[in-house]
């Protein structure tokens, strides 16, 4: 690994200060996307910006219609926390699936969030939920927030401080592991929001989330597995490697959203709310 | 751990004497150990596939900080370092020698695989050796490259080596061709296959490793590195690289974390710490990182083939005729040549009574890693190559898949049976392990199994192995006439200390199997002393006479013979002193149990009284017999040796993933004798694990227009792991010890992997069967397996499964 | 520039000066001397090099000494408390959880956090839960078994779950 300079700040003040000085600074959020990529010599920082000091930035706190996720709350965090669990199961299951148990207990919401990896399960969620990414300048929507490949809305000097999860109806996560990273092949999020119509977002499938919108037009019609899985998508525009072609991704958008709905109408998803889940 | 002062011998499931290192983190694994002053190398490998090597310019690398030398393949030349040898001559068709280009341990001219070393440099740290590594600067031409198996015999394809033309290397055969061709003209039936055995990649889960020292003063050489044979590679590291003495150099292979033969090879680093450490005047250390051991270590499998089954009308075979090419990558690896040969081919008659074979292979050079020997070397195509059509046949013929093995195994009493390839199989009951098998995996329910999948919208499937493996390498004398440039016996020493503590010194090598265990389960069995006096050493030149080492599950057979062997001259010995304590004739005496006693009476003295007295010889028969009680034994095996069984694995498709998961594996394994059951059970496990990776997961993948490995690290190529596998069910038939070696012992470690791809593809057929899939090459991977159904059922409009 | 870190090591504390890019697992094997954490991959895969870290799984591959400043951490050699094993290093031996070796601390370490936090621990949940480590030997039959015992050993030995209900 290439050196670096390193700071360990503890306000949000001095982060953004470290950010403008310095353009080649990277944010050091739980390391599981940034370190493997600069042990690789893909990324090359010349400076990381440890926010671990910052208790502001972690946490989970529930309001009446949302639950709101600090940016360096670690996955095991969210998987094992009874309010998410309550609030949002397949939030807490989708974060229990994430990597495997060493990764969780390590990478963060916000490091996830904004390395936008394509096949990184979380931005589903926040599509999939309509969340809001709330910046140490501004509210972004997960409509507006991942723009390409490893490409997000953030600015210079820009990071996440927390997320904001409307609660839903209901909702389930389905993913199609990739059978050597285990990231996601193809992870489709499909909720029932408590306002609005269906929304389903899919992750490893293309450059980044996005939103099927022929998924969601024939849930919000029928909202049955039969519906979903009689969708198709066309491969255009996804991913094709060794491990999955763009039409093999393609096919799986479907059976993942009709999985997850089979899952949410007999309200027996696999990860019960609530219970010591092993 | 164990229970102290008890003798536990052979058949006990004995927990391991070498877990207490391992459990607590002390173990001593290569890259653990540091010497004084011991400075780190980095290679300079090349990131074409083909090209022209034109200047090294280490300039920029002379810069870094802690920078010592960097070396290229000239200066191995200079200093009258010769290539690295292949220890298997092929001879071909027409009498002519194989082509055998050189293997600089630095490329010299060419760098003709991604990851061909090119320079190596040395420095203070091995963060400064990679970054001043990353410095030099190469000129490279590059050139097309020729990666695919199939298209290197092509005209059109590049040459890898200007001394073989249209890059092959040899062209081989064995069998007899027209008795095949009178089979296949009589023939009712011919079953025909075109199979791809894929390219796959070991990853012991340690790093290649290797740390050199030279010591100036005495011209001696150290080499720690993690090999599964030690001797071999101071054999050839001396007599055929550096033109070194072999007392100078010794070699030790210290805890090395796991083999699968990917580690019997000499290697170019091994030679080039060596020398750096002499040229360097320092210990030099090299530890590969996980990517650099995708583009260092040798890779496996990967055979063509065409092979076609002729078969009367009943179903009996008449004939089998089989055409591969096997790809050897850009160099001969130290066994390369033997693998896709003899290693392979006289394995095609399997288990049955197939009259007529007739088997040719092309070994190919192409743009890739050298391939050498996974567990299983050659016979895991074998079984792949002869159990598909087995299930091709049955379909084509519309009999039942276990019928028609039935209707052509080899009985029992037909043994000792010679095969028309060249093997005697000593033992055998081939159909009580078949019949076993499917009791276990209740092979009468399946068609009830099968219709309760469906219902959950799975296609359920099962596929068999019926295997045989010619192991226990190998008969040095016969090796030797078919182009082994080595021998192949092991060596044992048995010696009893004064306090009849006993040392067993093996030249087999454990990395996973063991032996410090089950070798002490022989002596203590063998000898009736305790299980804890006895010590097993094993991976070091300097205290074992010599050996071969650990591979092609000859460890038990010819190593573990070998010591049953010296512990048979301790007892001899034995007797003529016990003979002399009692005042008796040495003819009289019996031993049993660790006891010499006069025969008829019960007058006797323990071993312990005569390792005793053989070691403070005051009371013994000087004028006889010498002092002491250490016994060497060299043993040379007979024959190869034949475990077989058969292995059953059931598994469920999701068709609209193309998804399969395993349900159920079921292996009934003849090994002869087994020693330590839980060991045993283990062995099979690892093997089985890697015979689904192959079959479902692993796949290592050349672009081939760019020669660059796709599937370079464990992203990209797909390790199993826990939940990727099922339980097995493993049993033994042990009614057939083998016949010609002292213990009866089979050997076990490769049988997983020799029947396990296969009956994990057979099964997936049969799954697909009723869908009209007919073929499918590995990986059944869910991309793979979904594209076969729905290409399948596009043709034939069935809308069955939903598919879409 | 060298960063000034401590923390503790198997109870014993440690106070270094560090390079930011100096990685946890090459540190303890090279600096500490504790070579049982091991190095098997460099893609953050394999989980040979499995501590603890305040009772967490972590792969020190992929964490920078620095991220370790006041934190406790637990190795393969820190595991057995005054020369007795631990439940989990027994477990493995008995059960042949082990050939080779290489993968065993990074699993005895993962598996430890495992059947601590976790209870009733099935067999195909065992197996998902140590996705996280790769074995080329053992197939992770005797591996699942080995958990299956140590878990129950703990359970007969009164001892609880460190947490609120595991993951």
């Amino acid at each position: 690994m290439y050196g670096f300079e390193y700071e360990r700040p503890t306000t949000l003040k001095d982060v953004e200060d470290l950010l403008f000085a310095d353009a080649d600074s990277r944010i050091l959020a739980g390391g599981m996307s940034l370190l493997p990529a600069m042990k690789l010599h893909l990324a090359r920082p010349s400076m990381l910006i440890d926010l671990s000091g910052l208790a502001e930035l972690k946490g989970i706190s529930v309001g009446p219609a949302s639950v709101t996720i600090g940016a360096m709350t670690r996955h095991a965090d969210v998987a094992q926390s009874l309010a998410v669990r309550n609030a949002i199961p397949a939030l807490a299951e989708l974060a229990s699936g994430i990597g495997d148990r060493q990764v969780r207990n390590r990478g963060t919401i916000g490091g996830s969030v904004a390395n936008s990896d394509p096949a990184a399960c979380y931005p589903a969620a926040l599509l999939g939920l309509g969340a809001s990414i709330r910046t140490n300048r501004r509210i972004i929507a997960a409509d507006m927030f991942f723009l390409g490949l490893f490409e997000t809305a953030l600015e210079m000097g820009e990071f996440i401080v927390a997320i904001e999860f409307p609660c839903p109806m209901d909702g389930a996560y389905e993913k199609f592991h990739h059978p050597a990273s285990r990231f996601a092949l193809v992870g489709v999020f499909v909720t029932r929001p408590t306002l609005g119509g269906v929304r389903v977002a899919v992750t490893g499938a293309g450059p980044f989330a996005f939103r099927a919108a022929a998924l969601e037009r024939a849930l919000d019609s029928n909202f049955t597995a039969v519906a979903a899985e009689a969708v198709k998508i066309e491969p255009s525009g996804l991913n094709s490697d060794l491990h999955g072609d763009a039409e093999y991704r393609a096919a799986l958008i479907p059976v993942l959203a009709a999985r997850a709905v089979r899952r949410i109408l007999t309200a027996n998803p696999s990860f019960a709310k609530g219970s010591n889940y092993v | 751990m164990t229970l102290a002062g008890q003798i536990l011998g052979i058949g006990v499931p004995v927990r391991r004497t070498e877990d207490r290192r391992f459990v607590t983190g002390r173990g001593r694994y290569t890259d653990d150990i540091r010497l004084d002053g011991q400075v780190y190398a980095a290679f300079v490998r090349s990131p074409h596939a083909f090209a022209r090597i034109g200047a090294i310019d280490a300039s920029a690398a002379r810069g870094v900080e802690g920078f010592l030398a960097c070396y290229t393949g000239q200066d191995l030349i200079d200093d009258g370092v010769d290539p690295i040898p292949c220890i298997w001559q092929i001879t071909n068709k027409d009498g002519s020698v194989m082509k055998e280009p050189p293997r600089r341990a630095l490329a010299i001219g060419k760098a003709r695989h991604v990851g061909d070393a090119v320079a190596m440099v040395v420095a203070e740290t091995p963060a400064a050796a990679r970054e001043a590594a990353e410095l030099i600067e190469v000129d490279y031409e590059v050139l097309p490259p020729i990666v695919a198996t199939a298209r290197a015999y092509d005209p059109a394809s590049s040459e890898v080596h200007e001394e073989a033309p249209r890059n092959l290397c040899f062209d081989w055969h064995v069998g007899n061709a027209a008795a095949v061709q009178q089979a296949f003209a009589a023939a009712r039936h011919v079953v025909s296959l075109d199979l791809v055995n894929t390219r796959i990649v070991a990853n012991p889960m340690e790093p290649r490793s290797a740390l050199a020292s030279f010591e100036s003063s005495s011209g001696d050489y150290t080499l720690y590195t993690s090999s599964q044979n030690p001797h071999l590679i101071r054999m050839l590291l001396c007599n055929s690289v550096l033109h070194v003495p072999e007392h100078r150099m010794r070699v030790v292979a210290p805890d090395v974390g796991g083999g699968f033969g990917v580690k019997c090879y000499h290697y170019p680093e091994e030679v080039l710490v060596t020398w750096a450490a002499r040229r360097c005047g320092r210990p030099v250390k090299w530890t590969a990182d996980r990517s650099e051991s995708f583009l260092s270590d040798a890779h496996a499998r990967d055979h063509v083939t065409h092979a076609e089954l002729a078969l009367d009308e009943n179903g009996i075979f008449l004939g089998l005729k089989v055409s591969t090419i096997a790809n050897l990558g850009a160099y001969l690896s130290t066994w390369g040549p033997s693998i896709p040969t003899y290693l392979y081919a006289p394995m095609l008659a399997g288990q049955y009574r197939t009259p007529a074979i007739y088997a040719e292979v092309k070994g190919v050079f192409t743009n890739t890693l050298p391939v050498d020997a996974y567990r299983g070397a050659g016979r895991p195509e074998a079984n792949y190559v002869v159990e598909r059509l087995c299930d091709a046949a049955a379909r084509q013929l519309q009999m039942d898949r276990v019928e028609i093995r039935r209707r052509n195994m080899i009985p029992p009493q037909a043994m000792p049976y010679e095969t028309p390839v060249g093997m005697t199989y000593d033992s055998g009951h081939f159909e009580k392990c078949l019949d076993r098998a499917l009791a276990a995996i209740d092979y009468p329910g399946l068609a009830e199994r099968r219709q309760a999948a469906r219902t959950r919208g799975r296609l359920l499937g099962l596929g068999m192995s019926c295997y045989i493996e010619a192991c226990g390498l190998s008969p040095s004398k016969s090796s030797g006439k078919i182009g082994s440039r080595i021998g192949l016996y092991e060596s044992a020493e048995v010696r009893f200390n004064s306090d009849a503590s006993v040392t067993v010194f093996t030249g087999a090598h454990s990395h996973g199997q063991g032996h410090e265990t089950a070798f002490a389960q022989i002596a203590s069995g063998r000898l009736g002393i305790p299980f804890d006096r006895i010590e097993v050493v094993h991976g070091d030149t300097a205290r074992i006479p010599f050996g071969l080492g650990t591979y092609g599950s000859r460890s038990a057979a010819v190593g573990g013979s070998a010591i049953a062997v010296a512990i048979d001259r301790v007892i001899d010995k034995g007797k003529k002193i016990s003979a002399h304590l009692l005042e008796a004739d040495a003819s009289d005496m019996v031993f049993e149990t660790g006891r010499f006693s006069i025969a008829g009476t019960d007058r006797a003295v323990t071993i312990a009284e005569v390792a005793r007295a053989a070691y403070i010889p005051h009371n013994y028969p000087l004028e006889k017999i010498d002092p002491g009680l250490d016994e060497l034994a060299f043993y040379d095996p007979k024959n190869f040796t034949f475990p077989n069984g058969t292995q059953i694995c059931e598994v469920e498709v999701d068709p609209k993933t193309g998804a399969v998961e395993i349900v159920r594996f079921v292996a009934v394994d003849d090994f002869g004798t087994i020693i330590n059951p839980m060991i045993v059970e283990g062995q099979v496990h690892g093997g089985l694990a890697q015979g689904i990776g192959q079959a479902l997961l692993e796949h290592a993948v050349y672009d081939e227009e760019t020669g660059q490995l796709i599937t370079g690290s464990f992203m990209d190529y797909a390790m199993p792991r826990a939940s990727n596998l099922p339980n097995f069910e493993v049993s033994y038939h042990e009614d057939a010890p083998c016949m010609h070696n002292p213990l009866g012992v089979k050997g076990c470690g490769e049988s997983g992997t020799i029947g396990g791809a296969t009956a994990v593809m057979n099964a997936v057929l049969d799954a697909l069967d009723d869908i009209g899939v007919r073929h499918l090459d590995m990986p059944a991977s869910s991309p793979r397996v979904w594209r076969a159904i729905r290409d399948t059922t596009r043709s034939t409009n069935s809308e069955d499964m939903g598919v879409s | 520039m060298n960063i000034d870190v401590s923390f503790l090591v198997n109870g014993v504390a440690v106070n270094k000066s560090v390079e930011p890019q100096a990685l946890l697992g090459p540190f303890l094997r090279e600096e500490l001397r504790l070579t049982g954490t091991h190095i098997g991959c460099d893609t953050t895969q394999c989980g040979c090099c499995t501590v603890l870290i305040d009772g967490d799984a972590v792969k020190s591959c992929t964490m920078l000494v620095v991220q370790a400043e006041s934190r406790s951490i637990t190795t393969i050699e820190g595991l057995a408390e005054d020369g007795q094993i631990h439940p989990v290093q027994q477990a493995f031996h008995e059960h042949h959880g082990l050939q080779c070796g290489f993968c065993t601390p990074g699993f005895i370490m993962s598996i430890t956090e495992l059947v601590t936090k976790y209870d009733d621990l099935s067999e195909s949940r065992i197996r998902e839960l140590v996705e996280g480590n790769i074995c080329r030997c053992t197939g992770y039959h005797n591996i699942v078994q080995a958990t299956r015992a140590a878990a129950a050993a703990l359970k007969a030995s009164g001892v609880s779950l460190s947490t609120t209900g595991g993951e």
